[in-house]
């Protein structure tokens, strides 16, 4: 077990892009730190320097406070979780799992006691005469983890090892990574492109973009204190409303009405080069139905009426999308979340996704009066796309002073 | 009516089969059916012999010329069957995992020595030999036999080498694998029909070349199977050697399907299912 240090590691390739840019990063022992990212932001590239199986280009990296950088991967003493499982076709379950013990050359008795282990935590005792091909997908990804941490490795690295899963089978594993990594503790970096399993499994999430690291944090900071516009689109779903919001004598003009704004951000606004224009953004669950919302909670936030596009009711609560006037916000980093997403199709106007108690009558077609929680609001500068409601890294809403 | 339909379409391309093996396979019968003629009633002009006899095959094996030229035959095959694919396995196994400059190229020329017309290189060839000391040599044979058949080798095993998913050898390396262990305990084993396939095709190329064995040999030294039947000749001058070159046909076909019965055994598809998902 060790820590993982990776100190300004970039990665350029022969073809001159820079996959990889001055990453610094600290992995405590025994951490559980998910990289995340859109497909191509580096996620896996940074994962593969960890392993060994990518050059750095420059920068250092350190493992247990040792400088590995040119260590090969089998002197790095980690052990790696592939996307497609990579088990050895000609080999049993048993000798998948025995393969990197008979390489490190242990006795017979002292592998086979180990593999049994692993199998019986991995729940895979019955399967370990059969080859992967008889195997279903679930069964070859726990092959696959076992194979990982018969060894007792370092640190383990898992690269999407999810995302062959069918939806439920992938939120089972999901728990059995999580229970697995807090048994053992031992240091895991683990690669996804998906936002859910970044919230649910880490101690800690990295947000990566281009090549370069965005935020760092638990993910409910992440969640709820988003340092830019891309990490408050990338983390959530359904992901945060993005509006456009005009900049006037103090106030902002937005679809949902004129959004009053505390000292703190007008100060913000008074410089010569300050944006004009603001992207103005909230979460689905700070909206409500403005019939059913108290006295005391109406005073902390704005209320607006819209027609009702579709209604979603997930049981718990109900999803409602409102088409609002006026212009859509646009930045550069919510196209990229866009057409990661696949979402190159907008219709006119801007879409309002709402998270609605159940209890609300609210139907397709009519129009509806929503209530927002003003304190819960982020504003963005558009062109550098930074959030100008934090302060000291948390978030206070537009009022905020 | 469906059940019909499969039926008729069973029987018309079994039929179609049949025909085609017969039509492949009837000059090889004429010629065994020769081999087991009388010297009397080998010009009868009948399929079946009248009599039958295996003084042919006595002749060729009472002959030290014809049991000397199946041993260098064998030796040269094997041994450049052998070199060959383990120099294509390295080669292809380079090509299909690695990018350095000149891959192209490389691929390229081994393509244009494939395609040159070997027939033009057999007097320089001839010249070079002497001159080193390989004329009528194993050696004279095998490396040129290796020159051709490699970029045959090369590209087939490259095709079986892309098949291999990389992340099993990325998977053998963090493992703790070195290089070479990657490859032989990972990479090989799902590469053997590839390997198999290859040693089959080289193996029939150098048993059946004629033209360089009649160039580059002048003795029974190094003289393969194909050559010595050329040199046949009956006891006298009177004598036709037709039955016991026939005999000696036969006789060489046999190590071949052998050699291919032997491996093709290994040729099974579907090695790396469950390697990799999607």
């Amino acid at each position: 077990m060790a820590d993982i240090v990776l100190d300004k590691v970039s990665k350029r390739f022969p073809d001159g892009t820079t996959a990889v840019q001055d990453v610094d990063l600290e992995i405590a022992d025994g951490e559980f730190v998910i990289l995340v990212g859109p497909s191509g932001c580096g996620k896996s590239t940074t994962l593969n320097m960890i392993a060994g199986l990518e050059d750095i280009s420059s920068g250092e990296l350190r493992i247990g406070g040792q400088r590995v950088n040119d260590k090969a991967p089998r002197d790095r003493d980690i052990a790696m979780v592939f996307q497609s499982y990579a088990l050895y076709p000609n080999m049993t379950v048993r000798e998948n799992m025995a393969f990197p013990l008979r390489l490190a050359k242990l006795d017979k008795a002292e592998i086979d006691r180990k593999v049994d282990e692993a199998a019986k935590v991995l729940e895979l005792t019955a399967l370990l005469d059969r080859k992967p091909a008889n195997l279903s997908g679930g069964q070859r990804q726990r092959v696959a983890m076992g194979r990982a941490i018969v060894r007792q490795p370092k640190a383990f690295l898992m690269d999407e090892p999810l995302s062959n899963l069918d939806a439920k089978l992938r939120v089972q594993m999901r728990t059995v990574v999580s229970k697995l990594q807090k048994q053992l503790g031992t240091t895991t970096v683990y690669v996804t492109h998906d936002q859910t399993e970044a919230m649910t499994l880490g101690d800690r999430v990295v947000i990566m973009r281009g090549g370069a690291v965005q935020q760092v944090g638990p993910p409910q900071e992440l969640y709820d204190h988003p340092r830019n516009l891309f990490v408050a689109g990338f983390i959530g779903s359904p992901s945060m409303n993005f509006l456009h919001a005009a900049v006037q004598d103090g106030t902002l003009h937005t679809a949902l009405g004129d959004v009053p704004i505390g000292d703190r951000v007008r100060r913000e606004l008074e410089g010569a080069d300050a944006p004009r224009e603001l992207i103005l953004g909230i979460r689905p669950e700070h909206f409500e139905d403005a019939e059913l919302i108290d006295d005391d909670t109406r005073r902390r936030g704005l209320e607006f009426d819209a027609p009702v596009d579709i209604v979603e009711s997930m049981g718990s609560d109900k999803y409602v999308y409102f088409t609002v006037e006026g212009e859509r916000a646009s930045a550069a980093e919510l196209e990229e979340l866009a057409a990661d997403a696949g979402a190159d199709f907008s219709g006119g106007g801007a879409t309002l996704v709402t998270r609605l108690s159940a209890e609300s009558p609210v139907r397709e077609g009519e129009n509806r009066r929503v209530w927002f929680n003003l304190e819960k609001i982020h504003l963005f500068d558009p062109s550098s796309g930074r959030n100008l409601t934090l302060r000291e890294g948390r978030s206070a809403g537009a009022l905020g002073d | 009516m469906s059940v019909e339909t499969t039926t008729r379409a069973k029987l018309r391309w079994g039929l179609l089969d049949v025909i085609v093996v017969v039509f492949a396979l009837i000059p090889v019968l004429w010629i065994a059916s020769l081999s087991f003629k009388t010297p009397a009633t080998l010009a009868d002009g009948k399929f079946w012999p009248r009599e039958w006899t295996l003084d042919n095959y006595r002749t060729i094996f009472d002959t030290s010329q014809f049991v000397r030229a199946l041993v260098n035959s064998i030796g040269i095959a094997l041994i450049a069957t052998l070199i060959a694919v383990v120099l294509g396995a390295m080669a292809a196994y380079a090509i299909s995992r690695l990018d350095f400059p000149g891959k192209k190229l490389l691929v390229g020329v081994s393509l244009l020595i494939a395609m040159f017309p070997q027939v033009s290189l057999v007097s320089p060839l001839f010249e070079i030999e002497r001159q080193l000391g390989l004329f009528d040599t194993w050696p004279g044979l095998i490396l040129p036999y290796i020159t051709f058949a490699l970029p045959l080798a090369i590209y087939t095993l490259s095709a079986f080498f892309k098949q291999i998913p990389w992340d099993l050898e990325k998977a053998a390396k963090m493992d703790g694998a070195t290089q070479g262990q990657a490859f032989r305990r990972v990479i090989a084993p799902l590469a053997a029909p590839g390997l198999f396939t290859t040693a089959i095709l080289v193996f029939i190329f150098c048993w059946n070349d004629f033209l360089f064995a009649i160039t580059l040999t002048s003795t029974e030294r190094a003289r393969t199977v194909p050559v010595a039947l050329s040199f046949f000749t009956g006891e006298s001058q009177f004598e036709d050697p037709t039955g016991a070159i026939c005999a000696a046909a036969v006789v060489i076909t046999i190590p071949i399907i052998l050699f291919v019965l032997f491996f093709q055994r290994r040729i099974v598809s579907g090695l790396t299912s469950g390697a990799v998902k999607g």
